[in-house]
């Protein structure tokens, strides 16, 4: 046990020092040269904000509904995205069809699509979840559709005199897991892109709860060091989400490719 | 039983733009008996794996047939098993399950299939890399494991496009006689493409030499030499010497 964390630290040493010396710096200017809470609050602060969040249960309501947000915007994503992207980088003629509609779509951003989500489906959690699928759903697609396009010729032609010849097991036994990188990599993207959109949505009112709306509502209220707190938390969710999805997909669906970046 | 019938097949590639064609195989026929090791030689670019990929059903031709013992060929069927040039394992399955696709792709459940194809691992001898990924194996190891894949489906025919043609050539050596003794124990029909005038000798029955395009049937030669055959005995050579001599006219016929 000692062991372990001496190791920890030797190994670890400088990525601590350099955490702990960014925070005392930050403690240090917000309390002896700005000292205003306003402008900047101070790591203790934060600190004591955080508690205060944790105390009175709006830190897990809030982050509960942000998180029920995205997997809306996610699962929505998901099902649109990888099987459009699919159907567009095996089929030809599909991809002719819905290229032009998607190449259109594609540059609005995300947050434009915020009005409309609100006159559609209310002040939901749906509708918020229907910002994080603007920003979801292109990344997906276009990678989802690359991966497919670039099936090496040789493993199809090989599937193909073992007796796999019918189009929808090329795609499920060659295309798909032969793609699997590129799909994943769109989905992290998308990811990243989704979150951002997430707290813009319930930052415009599409939703009265949430971590967005937290950074907003505390905001109106002068409360800086809330706000603080919530950018943190932000951060840190988004941080842990993109590790739990690259720790899965690295040991689960891309072991076979050790090695490659996704 | 795997017969394979060339009859007077002609493919004519034309292009989109200006309707010129290129022709690739002019009138070619050949006989194949069952059981028989026939190697494809030819300057590069005859045609060849054109003949060969028509065979395979991954290529359409453009005039004549060719038949497996008696019915056109006319796509690709697990009868004609074929491994490639290239490393064509499936990166995302391990050795086994790259061996057992074929198995697979017939409805046959994984675990059954496992079963099945423990004795093809083992005739390629990859018994203790079965659950290695193919990134980890080397590039003989790649096509001992592509050569397993396709015997798994029990073949009639194998196509080979030029299978040891990116290994090394002590490697090289090592699995041409490995296949022999595949070819011995497991009979089945061999069309081996190849631009190696040594490997043809030591491993074909007969040796189809083909000219240079459109790719036409200069002539076949019958190895008539016991096996297992060593690589520099006098016959050897001189049979070497005749197709190297074929090989050389055709390139300064052009």
């Amino acid at each position: 046990m000692k062991i372990n964390f001496i190791k920890t630290i030797e190994e670890k040493g400088v990525e601590a020092l350099s955490l702990i010396f960014a925070v005392a710096i930050w403690q240090l200017a917000a309390d002896r040269i700005v000292q205003n809470k306003l402008l900047l609050p101070s790591f203790y602060d934060v600190v004591i904000s955080f508690f205060v969040i944790v105390k009175n249960g709006l830190l897990y309501t809030d982050t509960l509904t942000s998180l029920l947000h995205f997997s809306i915007g996610i699962a929505a994503a998901f099902i649109l995205g990888i099987p459009l992207g699919i159907v567009m980088g095996w089929f030809k003629a599909a991809n002719r069809a819905l290229d032009p509609i998607i190449e259109i779509l594609r540059p609005i951003p995300p947050l434009a699509w915020i009005p409309f989500a609100i006159v559609w489906l209310g002040l939901t959690h749906r509708a918020a979840g229907f910002v994080v699928f603007a920003g979801m759903i292109f990344p997906i697609i276009i990678n989802t559709y690359t991966g497919l396009k670039n099936v090496p010729r040789v493993y199809v032609e090989a599937a193909k005199v073992l007796g796999c010849t019918r189009n929808i097991d090329l795609i499920r036994f060659v295309a798909i897991p032969s793609a699997m990188p590129s799909i994943a990599a769109g989905i992290r993207i998308a990811m990243g892109v989704g979150w951002m959109c997430l707290v813009a949505a319930e930052m415009f009112g599409v939703s009265n709860s949430g971590l967005g709306y937290q950074i907003w509502h505390n905001y109106y209220l002068h409360r800086m060091d809330f706000v603080l707190v919530y950018m943190l938390l932000l951060g840190f969710i988004g941080l842990l989400i993109d590790r739990f999805f690259r720790n899965y997909v690295d040991s689960k669906l891309l072991r076979w490719s050790s090695g490659t970046v996704v | 039983m795997g017969r394979v019938s060339v009859k007077n097949v002609s493919r004519i590639f034309s292009k989109k733009e200006d309707g010129s064609g290129t022709e690739a195989l002019h009138n070619i026929s050949f006989d194949v008996q069952d059981g028989e090791f026939i190697c494809l030689l030819g300057p590069s670019g005859c045609g060849k794996t054109t003949l060969l990929r028509i065979t395979a059903g991954l290529e359409t031709l453009t005039s004549g047939e060719i038949t497996l013992n008696g019915v056109p060929i006319t796509g690709p069927d697990p009868k004609r098993g074929m491994v490639f040039q290239q490393y064509s394992l499936f990166p995302w399955r391990t050795v086994i399950d790259n061996i057992t696709f074929g198995l697979e792709m017939q409805g046959i459940k994984k675990s059954e299939a496992r079963k099945q194809v423990e004795k093809y691992v083992e005739l390629v001898g990859l018994r203790q890399f079965k659950n290695s990924y193919p990134h980890e194996l080397s590039g003989g190891m790649q096509q001992r494991a592509a050569i397993a894949r396709a015997l798994a489906n029990e073949p009639e025919v194998l196509l080979m496009d030029e299978p040891f043609g990116a290994l090394d050539a002590q490697t090289r050596n090592v699995l041409q006689d490995e296949l022999l003794r595949i070819w011995e124990q497991k009979h089945v029909t061999f069309l081996f493409v190849t631009h190696s005038v040594d490997e043809a000798v030591v491993l074909s029955d007969r040796i189809v030499v083909m000219t240079s395009r459109p790719g036409r049937i200069k002539e076949i030669v019958t190895v008539d030499l016991p096996r297992p055959r060593s690589r520099t005995s006098q016959e050897v050579n001189r049979l070497r010497d005749h197709v190297l001599k074929l090989l050389e006219e055709e390139r300064f016929s052009k």
